[in-house]
């Protein structure tokens, strides 16, 4: 298997971010997932990721659904406000609390029964109106929380535990995602913690909704040979599109390739995303090229990684709504109030 | 003219002997959905008010954009009773499928203006029929015909008002306020106006039954409908945050709420103090509020009941979690396509108790505009204070009509907003705090704001399972303590909680308790039982829930209680007998159903029919009673509710 991220700069990672905090500063509760889910490995490169940018943790708010996917904001950053919404719920309650303040960082996980089922609906219109946060999708296709029923996001022909075949297409959430006009889609694989920890670091810098879709394997519900969501399954199948690099607006590193070799993408923070082709010149930009390489991928039984669609200029909601800078949530009353003039006027006009 | 023959003679026995009633009518307006006839009314209902006489005006409308049945009823009442009249006195006819029915409906003596093609004039002799060639005359007025429908509706508006006697004057000055100074649309409509005064003048026979005259009781008010009362109110509250899904009759609500916002907190750089989200369905809409109301906003959405049943999960979380929001329903008739354009008071028992396990919530019960305004601004302030779902329970009727009020007044006091920990008072308690803790005694813990700059802020929010510190708990021990400490909340909150209003007369026997809008009609039955049949009550008008302990003295002080809902079973009734023990036995319903406003006469009769048929300790003096009923309803009995208004 190809190498999944491009070496840009020194890798060391040193004990003291920009901002002196420590990795364990990012860290959260002791996980209770079974010992293996590739949920906990997503939770590790969050920390990582958020480490490593130096994103102070009072200012990011975590948001899920329910699932064992959804629990995880429970295991990675401790200084950050968590909310366990209700199942499939998520992004109205992480709307809400981007219009109170919209300085927080957003960060969502939920699962593939979460989102792809019974918060179909909600992840649409999230995407539809580009709140700016990350979602990550932590893709296993079951339901691990209420033991092990077939999700949306199931393979034709994919086995359960018990026997059952799942004679129903996929969803594909990325190319859903796609065909919404999202302007950041990832597909990610918990196997491969440093091409994910450069999807995340990408997903910080975007301004707008971030979808990361993560191939994150049931240990207990779905690892057997038969399953199309294992480990095992996924490694032999992991198709990647590009090796991906990124470098933060602080860096100013210059990153040395071969004309045509590698596409470069300014992120609204000013940092760069590189990737480096692998196989075929992809271009994540092209939202319609996205779409035929995951149909593609779809007939050819490949699961496609890598930064499938990017359009960092796309306007967030909240450069829509045009609020004052300060948080709603905290204006004085002065702010709130109109005064009592305009209260007198509008009596005028109903007399 | 043949026509005016009868309509004089009918006049002639009507009024005989008698002088003209005056200020004291209700004029009932059937068109046809979509035929802009909202306009006519509003001028015709407006330009009475503007006399100075007290006036409602109440929409009667299909759930159709188009060609359904519509009506309009204005009630003038010198006495400032504005509740539903069952009774037309005036008929305005301009609709050929209900025409007849119509007609049939009206009590004898009525005066009915008819469009010419109906030809009603020989359909009851006992009905003076003014009729008008509207269509021609305005062909007179315009040759674009979508405009000529219009005009013909301000055409009636004309011969109304000379009939009975509305000054030109006030009907030019409403005129140009429906249509806010604008002379194009001004003039065409004053020219209506004058057709259908000259043709009146000209061609009708005078009619001297009906009659309103100028007088002085609504100098300085003014007219508003509910929701756009309470838009205000959610304004000046300092609402942040609105998230909403369409639905009537509760989307002019935040519809007025935006245009409001747009005008007054947009700031000079063209910046808003508000964020506004039309969500893809009431669930999202009401997990907006709760998102926003744990980052922190003044969050607010408004619904019906349909909307309220989708919100259920998330209100439940609301509660647990401790989440401050606002939920305004609208109550209307039935689910789907029921009489979603109708009004009820049917979801009470929803909104008490909404959503699963040991849930309760505070609910403001507005009965008036003025409390739409003010209950806008308390409930946005006993969210955020109790940490909390707080539901508004207002209905169509309120919501949607026109009503007459005082000017709101501004709020003198400065907004509440709860127990927040600052970053400043965290580092005062050295970052020593829990979530869920019940410092203070009251059952209300304190909480942090995301994004809040100190590193011991932060907390972990989610259902019913936790500890104090929001740390997740299964311990039986600890899920009981925070369920009974929720329960010390909602007593915590009935000390703050809107009290009802309460007026006792002396020596009254029984009490009325009603809630929103049955208050209009319920105040002048009292009036009727008082004067037509020497009936002294007592009445209690329920401002909120949970039941405060006025309640209970209430209830004790007096031998029946009347408890008169817009509703099937009782709902209000039944959440009363919950609370009140030994008491409850005193409860009686009386029960009003059909989708229209409750009027005062079918509370007056169902109080008089079931005082006559109960077996008092000591008899009371039923001046004037009617004997009862020979065959006993089976609802007749004390106990039970009464059918009212079936007439309806
Ligand atoms: C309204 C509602 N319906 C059903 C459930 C039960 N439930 C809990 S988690 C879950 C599925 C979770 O699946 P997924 O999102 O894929 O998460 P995973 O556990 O696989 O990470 C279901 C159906 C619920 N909590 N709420
Ligand atoms: S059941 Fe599956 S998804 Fe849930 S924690 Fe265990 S391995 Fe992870
Ligand atoms: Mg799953």
């Amino acid at each position: 298997m190809a190498e999944s991220t491009l070496k840009i700069g020194t890798a060391e990672v040193p004990k003291e971010n920009r901002i002196g905090l420590k990795a364990t500063d990012y860290h959260g509760g002791k996980s209770t997932l079974c010992a293996g889910c590739g949920h906990d490995a997503i939770s590790n490169q969050i920390v990582r990721a958020f480490y490593e940018m130096s994103v102070k943790p009072e200012r990011v708010a975590k948001f899920s659904g329910i699932g064992c996917s959804s629990k995880t904001p429970a295991y990675f950053l401790s200084r950050a406000h968590g909310f366990n919404a209700v199942h499939g719920r998520m992004p109205a309650i992480a709307t809400g609390a981007m219009l109170a303040n919209h300085h927080l960082l957003g960060i969502g996980v939920s699962g593939d029964g979460d989102t792809a089922s019974i918060g179909l609906g909600q992840f649409m219109h999230m995407i539809r109106r580009n709140i700016p946060m990350i979602y990550i999708v932590e893709n296993n296709g079951v339901y691990g929380l209420t033991k092990g029923q077939f999700s949306a996001t199931a393979d034709e022909g994919s086995k359960l535990k018990t026997g059952v075949i799942n004679d129903l297409p996929p969803m594909d959430l990325c190319a859903l995602a796609v065909q919404l006009g999202c302007g950041f889609v990832a597909r990610g694989f918990a196997g491969d913690p440093k091409q994910m920890v450069n999807i995340l670091k990408a997903a910080i810098a975007h301004n707008g909704l971030a979808v990361i879709d993560v191939i994150s394997p049931c240990v207990t519900f779905n690892n057997h040979d038969g399953s199309t969501k294992s480990y095992t399954y996924a490694k032999e199948h992991d198709e990647l599109l590009h090796q991906i690099g990124f470098v933060p607006s602080y860096e100013q590193i210059e990153v040395d390739y071969e004309p045509g070799e590698v596409k470069e993408v300014t992120m609204h923070d000013g940092s760069r995303i590189v990737l480096k082709k692998i196989e075929e010149a992809y271009d994540p930009t092209d939202a319609t090229n996205a779409l035929v390489r995951l149909k593609q991928a779809e007939s050819a039984g490949q699961m496609l990684t890598g930064l499938v669609h990017l359009q960092p200029e796309k306007k967030s909601f909240m450069d829509l709504l045009h609020v004052v800078d300060e948080p709603l949530a905290t204006l004085t009353l002065e702010r709130t109030r109109p005064p009592r003039e305009a209260l007198d006027k509008i009596m005028q006009e109903l007399m | 003219m043949p026509e005016s023959q009868t309509a004089s003679a009918v006049l002639e026995t009507a009024s005989a002997g008698g002088d003209p009633i005056v200020n004291d009518c209700t004029i009932h307006v059937a068109t046809v959905n979509g035929s802009g006839s909202q306009s006519s009314n509003n001028v015709l209902m407006r330009s009475i008010f503007q006399m100075g006489v007290p006036v409602s005006g109440k929409n009667m409308f299909p759930s159709n954009i188009a060609g359904l049945p519509t009506w309009f009823t204005i009630r003038a009442n010198k006495d400032g009773w504005i509740a539903r009249k069952k009774e037309v006195d005036i008929m305005v006819c301009m609709n050929a499928q209900t025409a007849r029915e119509d007609v049939a409906g009206l009590p004898p003596g009525a005066l009915c203006i008819y469009d010419a093609p109906l030809n009603l004039k020989s359909s009851r002799p006992d009905i003076a029929f003014f009729e008008v060639p509207f269509a021609k005359l305005a062909g007179e007025l315009a040759d674009d015909s979508r405009l000529r429908k219009l005009l013909a509706n301000m055409v009636y508006v004309g011969v109304v008002a000379q009939l009975l006697g509305i000054e030109r004057e006030e009907l030019v000055n409403a005129i140009t306020k429906q249509f806010k100074g604008k002379k194009k649309a001004i003039d065409p409509n004053v020219a209506a106006i004058d057709k259908g005064m000259d043709f009146a003048r000209a061609s009708l026979p005078k009619q001297e039954k009906h009659r309103i005259e100028r007088m002085n009781a609504t100098a300085g008010k003014i007219i508003i409908d509910g929701n756009a009362a309470a838009a205000i109110g959610a304004m000046f509250g300092g609402v942040t945050a609105v998230t909403w899904y369409p639905i009537t009759p509760s989307s002019s609500l935040c519809e007025s709420l935006i245009d409001y916002l747009r005008q007054y907190r947009v700031e000079k750089d063209g910046k808003a103090t508000f964020a506004v989200v039309q969500a893809e369905d009431e669930l999202a809409a009401v997990g907006m509020v709760l998102g926003a109301g744990w980052a922190g906003a003044r969050s607010m959405t408004s619904t019906a009941g349909p909307g309220i049943s989708l919100m259920a999960e998330f209100v439940g979380l609301g509660y647990f979690a401790e989440i401050p929001g606002v939920i305004w329903d609208i109550q209307r008739v039935g689910p789907s396509t029921g009489l979603p354009t109708r009004t009820a008071q049917g979801d009470v028992n929803q909104v008490a108790y909404l959503s699963h396990g040991d849930t309760q919530h505070i609910v403001l019960i507005p009965s008036s505009v003025s409390e739409c305004f003010d209950f806008a601004i308390e409930a946005l302030d006993l969210a955020e204070e109790f940490q909390t779902p707080v539901f508004v329970l207002s209905d169509l009727d309120l919501g949607m009509n026109n009503w007459m009020s005082d000017p709101f007044k501004y709020p003198e006091k400065p907004i509440r907003r709860g127990k927040v920990l600052t970053k400043e008072k965290l580092d005062e308690l050295k970052g020593q705090w829990g979530r869920y803790a019940d410092v203070d005694g009251d059952g209300i813990p304190w909480r942090t704001l995301p994004g809040t700059d100190h590193p011991m802020a932060s907390y972990f929010t989610r259902g019913s399972g936790h500890d104090d510190f929001a740390r997740y708990s299964e311990k039986p021990e600890v899920y009981k303590a925070t369920v009974d400490r929720l329960a010390r909340k909602i007593e915590t909150a009935k000390l703050f909680v809107p009290p009802p209003a309460v007026d006792i007369s002396e020596g009254a026997r029984i009490g009325f308790i009603a809630y929103g809008t049955t208050d209009f009609a319920l105040e002048e039955a009292r009036y009727q039982l008082r004067t037509e049949h020497g009936i002294e009550t007592s009445y209690l008008r329920l401002r909120s829930l949970p039941f405060t302990g006025d309640v209970r003295s209430f209830v004790s002080m007096h031998d029946r209680i009347y408890v008169v809902e817009q509703n099937r079973d009782g709902q209000m009734g039944d959440l009363l007998k919950l609370e009140l023990g030994a008491d409850q036995e005193k409860i009686r319903k009386i029960l009003h159903y059909t989708g229209l406003p409750c009027d005062a006469r079918s509370i007056t009769e169902a109080v008089v029919q079931m005082e006559a048929t109960i077996e008092c300790p000591e008899p009371l003096l039923l001046v004037r009673a009617e004997p009862p009923a020979a065959k006993a309803s089976p609802m007749a009995s004390g106990t039970q509710p009464t059918t009212r208004a079936t007439e309806d």
